[in-house]
Formats: structure tokens, sequence, C-alpha cells
């Protein structure tokens, strides 16, 4: 435990110390925040309750999903290039003999990671989109803890994810492809384009229903408060349960590829 | 003039090669095409799910976003194609593989521009173009050969205006080694805006794109004398034909800041 603990502090650090990069991202996301919620106020002025969504609920959504966006990996940019480059040129076979487990090792540094970015690209894009814009924020503490609570699963799932497609390249070689299409799915079902109810009929439902949907958008609808008593444990157990399946699928996945593995020597 | 057939050359040789490497993982290189074409697409995915809502957005009908948004995504595609990969710049400050670039004979932003050159690029440029293709064919507009020749100058001078940006970000990392980011607001965040209508943005944010960095002229002040609509700062009529020469201005003024990122440019020593 010590030494995931250790890991995951590492990880942190090494993404504090980019601090040029990470005032170009948030001066980035600060900038979408604005594109997305002029465009989202034209739509709602249009059809006002869209999605069961007000308007200040829709601004709440465009800019916490951009305070996110980093935390949560939702455009990729996490460890998954990283352990694949490891895959492909042989260094897998010293993680393996480390005393360490894999999965539970790069989660460790995924979390340091996040936990930086959650308070180094989070906090400024929100706070701008909250002093621009009416947004729907709680002032109950408790609220804020839960979705804390929330955003942290949403990590855990975006890298069970991610760890599944890196894990690809010990059968394809070059899992670029592969990561890409793993992007689109999580940029398109996680609600970052627009909220998942706002999506026709069925589809909806099955988009809330997928893993994805864990990653953005039950986070933004802890914090703007749609889910209360039975719903919210219900909203965080879905959220939990795909982190179970998925990290479980990841361990499968990471047991044949192991046995798979062939080291080359020289 | 010969200096610059040189340049084009060495340009297409060292892209050639990149095209030749990428085959070597054939079935990857597909996904990846279409990978780039479905990420281009997801944003008009997104577009189609709002009007299954709404009949009008900003005042524009479907069609009408359709071709502003095929133009910029199109112009955009074209100049990511040509130029997306001289974001790369920062990280060759940064781990000293800047250096080899300026001991060959070959013009430094050629090879930068052609560096890790990447086709799947297509798959963006081909996705605005069938976007284009259908705003075009069910706006209402009366076509003449003359609005068609206007549409592809438009979409020529788009992307000569990306490319600007492209290199202005580029030569921003000469400064600014870990700041790549910063670029991705003006290119991918300039094209995500000017696939909405401009009524749709606040009027100060509109006056920045026009004025500051002339994105407007990509799309917006073209489309709309395309459409028969009035640009939402009331500019003279003129003002909308002018993409080519703001183009053309801002290659020359953002190759001077390449030129002085360039000279000022300082090895590792690593």
């Amino acid at each position: 435990m010590r030494l995931y603990a250790a890991v995951a502090v590492s990880g942190f650090r090494r993404h504090a110390t980019y601090r040029m990069a990470t005032a170009a991202g948030v001066f980035t996301n600060t900038v979408f925040g604005f594109i997305l919620a002029y465009t989202f106020i034209a739509l709602w002025d249009e059809r006002p309750h869209l999605g069961g969504y007000d308007r200040g609920q829709a601004l709440t959504f465009v800019w916490v999903g951009q305070a996110l966006l980093a935390a949560v990996s939702l455009l990729g940019g996490g460890f998954e290039q990283e352990l694949q480059a490891r895959i492909r040129n042989g260094d897998i076979a010293i993680d393996l003999y480390r005393p360490a487990d894999l999965q539970l090792w790069w989660l460790a540094a995924d979390l340091g990671r996040a936990a930086f970015q959650l308070l180094g690209r989070g906090v400024v894009p929100l706070t701008a989109g909250a002093l621009c814009f009416e947004l729907t924020l709680p002032r109950d503490p408790l609220r804020w803890l839960l979705f804390l609570c929330a955003v942290t699963l949403a990590v855990v799932i975006g890298f069970a994810l991610r760890f599944l497609l890196a894990l690809c390249a010990f059968w394809l070689l070059d899992g670029d492809g592969v990561i890409m299409i793993g992007q689109l799915l999580c940029v398109f079902f996680s609600g970052s384009l627009l909220p998942l109810t706002v999506f026709p009929g069925a589809f909806a439902d099955v988009a809330q229903a997928l893993p994805w949907s864990a990653v953005l958008q039950v986070p933004v609808d802890v914090l703007i408060g749609r889910y209360a008593g039975a719903g919210l444990a219900g909203a965080l157990g879905f959220q939990a349960g795909w982190a179970a399946v998925l990290l479980a699928l990841g361990r499968l996945t990471q047991g044949r590829a192991t046995r798979k593995a062939v080291v080359q020597g020289g | 003039m010969a200096l610059w057939a040189h340049a084009v050359r060495a340009y297409l040789l060292i892209a050639g090669m990149w095209v030749r490497s990428t085959m070597t993982y054939r079935a990857s290189f597909v996904l990846m095409t279409i990978g780039n074409c479905v990420a281009g697409g997801l944003d008009f995915l997104a577009i189609l799910l709002m009007f299954s809502h709404i009949d009008a957005l900003g005042g524009f009908t479907l069609p009408e976003v359709a071709l502003l948004y095929g133009a910029t995504c199109t112009s955009f595609g074209l100049a990511d194609l040509i130029l997306g990969n001289a974001e790369r710049v920062g990280q060759r400050v940064r781990d000293g593989t800047f250096d080899t670039l300026l001991v060959r004979p070959v013009p430094v932003l050629a090879q930068v521009a052609a560096d890790r050159f990447a086709l799947r690029r297509l798959g963006r440029t081909s996705q605005g173009l069938a976007v284009l293709g259908w705003g075009v064919a069910s706006a209402d507009v009366a076509w003449t050969p003359l609005k068609a020749l206007f549409l592809l100058v438009t979409v020529v001078a788009g992307a000569a205006i990306f490319c600007a940006v492209f290199l202005a970000g580029a030569a921003f990392q000469f400064w600014a080694s870990d700041a790549s980011e910063v670029a991705n607001s003006f290119t991918y965040g300039g094209v995500t805006l000017l696939q909405y209508p401009p009524t749709v943005f606040a009027r100060d944010l509109v006056r920045g794109v026009t004025f500051v960095v002339p994105l407007a002229f990509v799309n917006w002040l073209p489309v709309l004398r395309l459409l028969g609509r009035d640009d939402p700062l009331h500019l003279p009529g003129w003002v909308s034909l002018c993409g080519p020469l703001v183009a053309v201005a801002l290659l020359a003024l953002t190759g001077l800041v390449w030129r002085a990122g360039l000279r000022s440019y300082r090895s590792t020593g690593s």
C-alpha cells in the first residue's frame, strides 16, 4: 500500500513540474468553455429545459466538463501511449518482474496525475466560468464532497478503459488506432459534446447505461443536484459497478497478455 | 525561387518518407484515417443532434450551418495536413533534437512542416468536404460559376489562414517550449468557433476573431456573403472578399515571427 501511495505522489509531482503546459491547458480549457457556453446558450434559448436542464445547469455542464477534461483524460493523453511504448520496445518485461502489480502501479500513477490535473487544470476554468456566466453550483459542502467521490470513480473508470486499450498492444504491436477509437467513444458517450439526456429516445438510455457516461455525465449530474437520496446512491453505485467490472476485465487481460509476452533477447 | 523549389522538394521527400513508414502498420493506418474522419464528424453529429430539437440555431438553418461547418473543416483539414505537425517544435526544442534540423542542408521550416507527416489527416479533410458538399446542395443559394469559384477561393484562403496560425503557434514554441496547448486554442478552438454561426457569440468575441486573429475570413464573412446575410458587425460588403489578401498578409507576418523565433533559438546543449 505504501508503495502505491508513493507511486501516486510521484505521479502528482511529475505532472506538477510542467507549469507552462498546465497554464497553457488552463487557457485552452477556458477558451473552449466560452465557445461551448455560447453555443449552449443559443440552443437553450431555442429550447428551454432541453434534456431536463435549465440554462444555468446546461452552462454548468459545459464548465464542469472543461474543468474535468484533463483529470478524467477525456481526450486521452494519459498513460496509455507510454504503456504501449513499453510493451512495444520490451521494457514491459522489467515492469513484470518488479515486485509490484502492473495494473495497480499504473492506477496509482494515474490517480496521482488526476489529482494534480483536477487542481491545476480544473479550478481556474470553473472559476472563470462561474464569474462570467450564471452557473448552478451547490453551496452545500456535502454535495461537493459527493462530487469528489464521483470524480474519483470517474478517474478509475477512465483508467480501467484505457488500461484495456493499452494492453491491446500485446497483440497489435501498434495500438494508436485502437487508442484513437477509444478516445472517440469516450468523447461521444461521456456527454462532453452534448449531455446524454439530449440524445434522441432509446439511444439516450443506451448511452447512459454505458461506462463512458460514468466518466463525465454522472459526476456533473451529481454536482448540479439531479440526484437525491436513493437516486444518488444508485448513481455512485452505477459508477462503482462499472469500475469493478472494467478493472476485473483489465486484470484478466493482463494475465493473458503476460503469458503471451515474448521478450526478445539482445 | 530556386530556394522555394528546394524547400518544396524537401518537404515532399520527407512527407513521402513518413507516408511509407506509416504504411508499415497498415491496419493501424486505416483505423487512424477512419478515426480522424469520425473525430471531425463527431462535432457535426453534435450539431445534427442539436437540430433534432430545434429548427434554427442563432437564426441559421441546418444547411446554412453545414455550409459554415464544411468550409471551415475543409480548410482546417488541409492546413492540418500540410503544417499540423509544426506544433512538435516545442518537443524538439525541449529534448534537443531540434539541433539536427539546423545542420541539414534543407530549410528548417520544410523539415518542421513535414515532420511525422500524417496522411491519415485526409480523413478530416474528406469529412469536411462531405458536409460542405451537402451544404452546397441543400442551402438556399442560387449557385453561379462565380459563386462556386468564390467558395473554392474561400476554402483555399481559409487553409492558408489556418496555416499561418499553425506557423505562429510553432514559432511561439521557441519562447515557451512546452505550451503547445496555447496554439490549440487558436487552431482547434478556432475551427470549433467557426463551425457555428457568428450570431451565436458575443459581439466582442466576433470582433476579436475579425480584427485581432482574423479567423472570420476563413468562412464567416465569405459564407455570409454567399447566403446573402448581413454580418453581425455590419462591415462594408467588399471586406468579405478580402480573404486571400488577409491570408497572404498573415502568412508574411507569421513568416517573420518564425524567423525571429528561429534566430532566438538557443540549443539545450544536451
